[in-house]
């Protein structure tokens, strides 16, 4: 038999279940830096402070890595995240509505637990009503839905930019504070909420590891696998509003409402690069510690080391964007 | 055993499969055959349950293909399409384990893993195992996508053009293993062929198919003649007997 050509296996990557314990290493170590480091004064108080802004910052980062990757499954493509779908524009056309028709006043004196519950609602119910246009029984129907996803945050972005042009400017100042995240003074009942919600989709997604694997060979081989297809994508794309709607509605959009979030690209992009492997069980985690590393690291070096005031959210979506273009020109060039 | 019974598949006014009904019984190797769009893939994707046939019905290993839970009927039917993209970076082993997901549901034991160490043998795949898909040349992709097919172990296969990109002798050797697997695993085993002469050859029987309806369906040797072929394909075709082998011969009569 003549012998084809063979390759020497280039494997010597090290094991993913490894990557992802020294992941958590790290994890643990750079939350203890970030609650401790520089500490001065009332040790309760500031532990306190802190301490709710690292929980505010590990469900954020959570959210958006698992939603980024499971999203990035479904899809096939490495460089969507759900906010094309258009969650982080409805968010900023919620609040532009309330503070235009409300006033900033009467909006800053609702009840934080019903504005929370109204924004997570609405953002699912577009969630919802998008996903009614997804007959995947035939192929294609999921770039429809990222079509019209894309032309819903069109819409949304304009009403936004109209109703902003015509306010009142120093309601318009109000109003921007509130359209960029933060995670300064989240309120714990609405942490407890939001983890809750993360919590219970994180174990339904957990449950489904495996299963999610084989969606990456594409629709019909996994039905052909015997995957319920059309089921179990409508699924993911449910958990994944629910993570995206109750992580915004938590600090506002992560992206500051760009129809693309650099920072899901980045931490969804460094997981695949730092794991060589396709498994959920292990690309999932890993991506969650990544994006945690990424926004509380980031504020421990920026922030209390360099003293530089809320630039993290610029120097990722920075690092995010080169990573972006850098894919773009590698998928170009192939 | 696969049974279809008034099987049709429209696309606005035309018929891509009209009417088809057909009894496929077990432990054979058929091969369908026809010109291009035939609804040959049509047939074959619809009896996978991979789109829904407007009416008719299906029957495969006795379960309907309609109504059965997925992963009961991916442990009796397999398939594999022409096309197949996949964007992950997956090893030659990664894949064909995939072919377990519905024994192990992403828990492979021994079983499974002698069943991918079979299938990569089987194909000649055995050193590329750790190679990934995307370093591979098309027939050798193909023969990775055939044996994740196989490591699946269904009762029936169903495989679209799997010869498209292998050399001649990959594919012989991949249509004796399909064969062997028909005669003595008592599999049944569909494919869609272009190569009539691979069909003549190698197939128990033979399904003609032109204009999303069947022409003719039968044993090989009945279905092969120059006249039927000349009439499926509008083409002068004559078809040589040669002792064991038989030549479908779509050259000579042309001069």
């Amino acid at each position: 038999m003549p012998p084809e050509t063979i390759l020497p296996a280039r494997r010597h990557a090290l094991p993913p279940g490894l990557i992802v314990l020294a992941l958590a290493a790290v994890v643990l170590a750079a939350s203890i830096a970030f609650m401790t480091v520089g500490v001065k004064g009332n040790w309760a108080y500031v532990l306190e402070l802190r301490g709710r802004k690292l929980a505010a910052i590990v469900l954020v980062a959570t959210a958006t890595a698992v939603s980024t990757i499971l999203f990035q499954t479904i899809t096939g493509n490495r460089i969507l995240t759900p906010s094309i779908i258009g969650f982080d524009a409805l968010y900023a056309l919620l609040q532009t509505v309330l503070v235009f028709f409300l006033g900033a006043g009467r909006v800053a004196a609702f009840d934080p637990r019903l504005l929370f519950l109204l924004e997570a609602a609405s953002m699912l119910a577009l969630a919802l009503l998008l996903y009614r246009w997804l007959f995947l029984g035939e192929r294609r129907s999921l770039h429809l839905l990222l079509l019209v996803g894309v032309v819903f945050g069109l819409i949304f972005r304009s009403i936004t930019q109209l109703l902003q042009r015509i306010m009142d400017p120093n309601e318009f100042v109000v109003l921007q504070d509130r359209l960029f995240a933060s995670f300064n003074g989240v309120n714990p009942v609405l942490i407890g909420m939001s983890a809750t919600a993360i919590g219970l989709v994180g174990l339904a997604i957990w449950k489904r590891r495996f299963v999610m694997d084989v969606l990456l060979l594409g629709r019909e081989p996994a039905i052909g696998l015997g995957v319920d297809y059309r089921r179990l994508v409508t699924l993911i794309l449910v958990l994944v509003s629910v993570l995206v709607a109750s992580s915004t509605a938590l600090v506002g959009p992560i992206n500051g409402f760009e129809p693309i979030s650099f920072y899901g690209v980045l931490v969804a992009n460094l997981t695949y690069l730092l794991l060589p492997t396709f498994s959920h069980r292990f690309l999932l985690p890993a991506a969650a510690m990544i994006g945690i590393l990424l926004i509380a690291g980031g504020q421990l070096v920026l922030e209390t080391l360099l003293g530089f005031d809320s630039a993290v959210g610029i120097v990722i979506e920075f690092a995010g964007g080169l990573v972006f273009v850098f894919l773009l020109l590698k998928g170009l060039a192939r | 055993m696969i049974e279809v019974e008034g099987l049709t598949k429209r696309y606005g006014a035309t018929a891509v499969v009209d009417d088809v009904s057909l009894r496929l019984p077990e432990g054979r190797l058929t091969a369908v055959i026809g010109p291009n769009g035939a609804g040959k893939s049509t047939l074959l994707s619809m009896i996978a349950r991979l789109m829904k046939p407007d009416t008719g019905r299906i029957r495969v290993a006795g379960l309907d293909v309609a109504s059965t839970a997925g992963e009961v009927l991916a442990r009796r039917l397999s398939i594999l399409r022409q096309e197949n993209h996949i964007t992950a970076r997956l090893t030659v082993g990664d894949l064909v384990a995939f072919g377990r997901f519905p024994h192990s549901g992403g828990r492979p034991g021994p079983e499974d893993a002698r069943h991918v160490a079979e299938a990569l043998a089987a194909l000649d795949l055995a050193p590329f195992r750790d190679r990934f898909l995307d370093e591979l040349s098309g027939g050798q992709r193909q023969r990775a996508f055939v044996a994740m097919t196989l490591a699946q172990d269904a009762d029936c296969m169903l495989f679209d053009e799997p010869l498209a990109s292998l050399d001649i002798r990959h594919a012989i050797s991949m249509m004796e293993l399909l064969r062997d697997l028909c005669r003595n695993k008592g599999k049944t085993v569909v494919l869609v062929l272009h190569d009539i002469n691979i069909a003549a050859n190698f197939a128990d029987g033979v399904v003609a198919m032109k204009d999303g309806r069947i022409e003719a369906v039968g044993d090989t040797g009945e279905v092969m003649t120059g006249e039927r072929l000349s009439r499926l394909y509008g083409l002068p075709i004559s078809v040589e007997r040669n002792g064991g082998s038989c030549i479908v011969n779509y050259f000579r009569s042309r001069d």
